[in-house]
């Protein structure tokens, strides 16, 4: 049962002034449509909702927040996995869906402005028709906002070359939790102030107005399609290919599971009996292409690869993607419930960390299927089970939560892309020491000192603002194992 | 509404950027998905409140939502039963009543369109006057009004229209209720092409509404009694296959099976007939007939119930394909609703009117010399909105295209006025 919403009607009559009707929502029954966004565990219905449209707008809700020190959650499409966007049930919630304006494709400079309800998809559809495209492209890309991109640093399959939203994101205009519209630049001098908002996930301001870099679309594009008879042939092969010195736009892999929900749903008409597929990208110049494609070729069935398909012609390219970029949600066709994690791992540890999954799904009897951008060790274990079997969440919940701690002991991170967000606080601790933690704080404190924007996401029970982090006793972990030094 | 149908919804969003209301509105109660949460909210206790029933009302039903949905939730089947809960649970105002009854108690009724051609003709002029004063009536009022096509001479289409050359095939022809009265045109050449294709074409008298309207309008019932009617009808003809040429009746016709299924008798009868869509029968008999060449540029617009719900695309275009020197320019954001939906013009007029400016922008934004669908609720819609901008927009029928075609006449016979 979620929480009631707080009495929040005061402040909705400031709203409705500003916003005017349309714009605030407080019927109890609409609210609730608000809940929760791609990660349904977690709820909250928000006291009250607004739909800004402008800059303007967005600073004088939260100006009015902040004086009455009420929380305040920023939310686009509502497609985060971690709950990053999930609402108070004591504050309000910020949705920037009717901030969809492109303001400008800006083709001599490769960059374009554009407002941040507007979908990551497009963009691209914007910049297209002059040979251009903004390059992360989350699987979501169609739904999800580019505000909401901004917040999570979201990356997607083609981030092992092109990098995540942090390497695309040129300016951002912001709301400050203070309700103050600051433009922070790339090309400022002195801190980079915005590479520390770019993956906040929300706790440092909202973003009002982007300006992200195009870029140019690749001569060729060529994707192949390589199936194994198993996952570790494939890791194999991936590991075959970045050490022959490739990088390729994006190295996706799926084991049998996730293969047979992606048949379910969208026919994508793999090769039977593969019990992984990998998906290679290669773009670039024509020349280059064709070159590391056919070591590309040569190395998948050198590694076991029983088929490989290609496709150089965009129709064919998109009936292999089909099947990838549907698996998360293809999964509900056959499983009546199911957790998505989020991990990374070096890629030199994959076939440990999967046998390592394999043994926990046996324990638990629970099943994994698994979707990974295998090129930057990116797991996206899909944790199935039967909601309506007692117990069957609790144990999907361990084995979600082991596989993360496999992660971790094999050096590597509990969040690849989805955030941290409600979800993945209690999991800090285990990344990061309390200095560190505490080190943190004071970056979220110089932005927000009332704690006002995100609260609870992020950091496990955060310290307050103003109260002096504990003294450091002993060695730092890190240090005490040999992985970072002091200088 | 069927709790295990909602269950299948993971959350995910897909389906927002699909969605005609998200689009316009851009609140989540206004998406497929928010719907869905507003079902689950009913489902588990919550009253059905004018609210909830308002954000029914905005679906168009126009299934963008159901291709679009990675984990196969069948929106088209809990939107219908939820439509059904509203109009069984929910009291509407006394003027939406009462309009809701004008347009349930005309539409589906053949002979009381006929009944409305005269004076339809005689204020074919005084209408574009009257608007103002309807628009401040009531803007549904207005809406219909405006709606309303020019009225074309009755074509009487035979009871039977013999194979032209070998017989390849007997099927039966539904000739709908707006479709017969207000597009008669439509209908001859349907089965001008049926029959220079090779069919026998049996096309019973006085046929009745196939139930399209009343099924997504929440009107099992009603609809249930119009299907067992159609269904008679067409075992009487002794046919096995019925052409549907309008997408709203076929999508309802296809579906006849469920819509009986309480009644498994009947069921069964429906199962024994298969309604098939014209281009979709036309691209699968293969072409026989010569094409002549029809040199003109031509923009195909989906109507939803035949893209969306019938998942009928590519044959459409296979067909205008085939035709010498004619050329097929895609819209884009083709998968949006033009906003017309069957009565859904009528009943959220401003919501439509919006959609339909959204999409005459784009589709005279193709340059085409003439706009082909195979509903006539959507060319009516776009050509409307196309004349609001000061554009006349030619439009056609897919079987007008073809029938040209087989007949060998100029391009400029089509989407006249």
């Amino acid at each position: 049962m979620t929480p009631a919403p707080a009495d929040l009607s005061g402040l909705s009559g400031r709203f409705l002034a500003m916003l005017g009707p349309h714009g605030v929502i407080t019927d109890p029954v609409r609210l609730r449509t608000y809940e929760c966004d791609g990660l349904t565990y977690h709820r909250a219905t928000p006291a009250v909702v607004v739909l800004p449209e402008t800059a303007e707008q967005v600073a004088a809700v939260v100006r009015a927040c902040h004086e009455t020190g009420t929380p305040f959650v920023a939310r686009g499409s509502g497609t985060g996995l971690s709950g990053g966007a999930l609402p108070r049930s004591d504050g309000v919630l910020i949705v920037t869906s009717r901030m969809r304006r492109i303001l400008e494709i800006d083709v001599e400079n490769r960059r374009a402005v554009v407002e941040p309800g507007v979908t990551n998809l497009a963009i691209t559809e914007a910049a297209r028709p002059y040979g251009y495209y903004y390059a992360p492209d989350p699987s979501s890309q169609q739904i999800c906002s580019i505000g909401g991109n901004v917040a999570e640093n979201s990356g997607g399959a083609h981030c092992l070359k092109y990098g995540f939203t942090v390497n695309h994101v040129l300016a951002v205009e912001l709301v400050t939790p203070e309700g103050e519209i600051v433009l922070l630049d790339a090309m400022d001098p002195g801190y980079d102030l915005l590479g520390a908002f770019i993956g906040s996930e929300g706790t440092l301001g909202i973003a009002t107005k982007i300006t992200v870099r195009l870029s140019r679309e690749p001569e060729t594009v060529t994707t192949l399609l390589a199936a194994f008879p198993d996952v570790e042939t494939g890791g194999v092969a991936v590991s075959a290919i970045i050490g022959a010195g490739i990088v390729p736009a994006a190295i996706e892999m799926m084991d049998a599971l996730a293969i047979e929900a992606a048949e379910a749903a969208v026919r994508c008409d793999y090769p039977p009996g593969a019990g992984a597929v990998l998906i290679v990208e290669l773009d670039g110049p024509h020349a280059e292409v064709a070159h590391e494609f056919a070591r590309v070729d040569a190395i998948c069935r050198e590694s076991g690869a029983f088929a490989v398909r290609v496709a150089d012609d965009p129709a064919r390219r998109a009936a292999i993607w089909k099947g990838r970029r549907s698996a998360f949600a293809a999964v509900g066709r056959i499983s009546p419930a199911y957790l998505v994690q989020d991990g990374v791992v070096p890629r030199t540890a994959l076939p440990a960390v999967l046998a390592g999954i394999e043994r926990l799904s046996a324990r638990y009897g629970i099943r994994v299927a698994n979707v990974f951008h295998a090129g930057d060790g990116n797991l996206h274990p899909l944790v199935l089970f039967d909601d309506a079997e007692e117990g069957a969440g609790e144990r999907a919940e361990l084995v979600s939560g082991e596989i993360l701690d496999l992660c971790l002991e094999h050096g590597g991170s509990i969040t690849g892309e989805h955030g941290v967000g409600v979800d993945k606080s209690r999991y800090m601790p285990k990344m990061f020491t309390a200095e560190d933690l505490d080190t943190m704080q004071l970056v979220r404190c110089a932005f927000d000192p009332r704690n006002l924007s995100n609260p609870g996401k992020i950091f496990p029970t955060p310290r307050l603002c103003g109260e002096v982090p504990g003294v450091r006793k002993g060695v730092h972990p890190l240090v005490a194992s040999g992985e970072a030094d002091l200088f | 509404m069927d709790p295990e149908l909602i269950k299948d919804c993971v959350h995910c969003g897909f389906c927002l950027p699909t969605c005609p209301t998200y689009a316009l509105w851009g609140e989540e109660m206004d998406s497929p998905r928010g719907r869905i949460h507003l079902m689950k909210q009913h489902v588990e206790g919550t009253p059905l409140t004018p609210e909830m029933a308002g954000h029914f009302d905005a679906c168009l039903g126009c299934m963008a939502c159901v291709t679009a949905c990675p984990s196969g939730v069948r929106y088209d089947t809990l939107i219908e039963q939820t439509r059904a809960e509203v109009e069984r649970t929910h009291r509407r105002g006394w003027d939406e009543r009462a309009f809701r009854a004008l347009v349930f108690g005309l539409f589906p009724h053949p002979r009381r369109l006929r009944a409305l051609r005269l004076p339809l003709k005689l204020t074919e002029r005084l209408r574009p006057r009257l608007a103002p004063l309807l628009e401040r009536l009531d803007p549904r009022l207005a809406a219909m009004a405006a709606l309303a096509p020019p009225v074309p001479r009755r074509t009487l289409i035979p009871p039977l229209v013999a194979a032209r050359g070998e017989r390849r095939a007997v099927v039966g022809m539904l000739t709908g209720c707006v479709q017969a009265e207000f597009f008669p045109r439509v209908n001859a050449a349907t089965a001008r092409v049926l029959a220079l294709e090779g069919c026998d074409v049996v096309v019973p008298p006085r046929q009745g509404c196939c139930g399209a309207l009343s099924v997504h309008s929440g009107r099992p019932e009603e609809a249930a009694r119009f299907a067992r009617r159609t269904i008679a009808t067409f075992e009487r003809a002794g046919v096995e296959t019925v052409i549907v040429n309008a997408a709203g009746c076929g999508s309802s016709t296809k579906e006849y099976a469920d819509l009986l299924a309480g009644d498994p008798a009947w069921a069964e009868r429906a199962r024994a007939l298969r309604f098939v869509d014209l281009a979709e029968f036309l691209a699968e008999l293969g072409p026989a007939a010569e094409r002549h060449p029809l040199p003109m540029t031509v923009a195909y617009h989906d109507a939803c119930h035949l893209a969306h719900a019938q998942g009928v695309r590519a044959q459409p275009r296979a067909l205008l394909a085939g035709v010498p020197e004619l050329r097929v320019r895609e819209i884009p954001d083709a998968a949006m609703c033009c906003g017309s939906a069957g009565t859904y013009n009528l009943f959220q007029p401003e919501a439509a009117r919006e959609l339909g400016d959204r999409k005459a922008e784009q589709v005279l934004g193709v340059g085409a010399d003439l706009l082909v669908s195979a509903n006539p609720g959507c060319t009516m819609q776009i050509a409307s909105a196309a004349r609001r901008r000061g554009e006349e927009l030619r439009v056609a029928h897919t079987a007008e295209v073809l029938d040209a075609s087989l007949r060998g006449l100029s391009p400029a016979a089509l989407g006249a006025p």
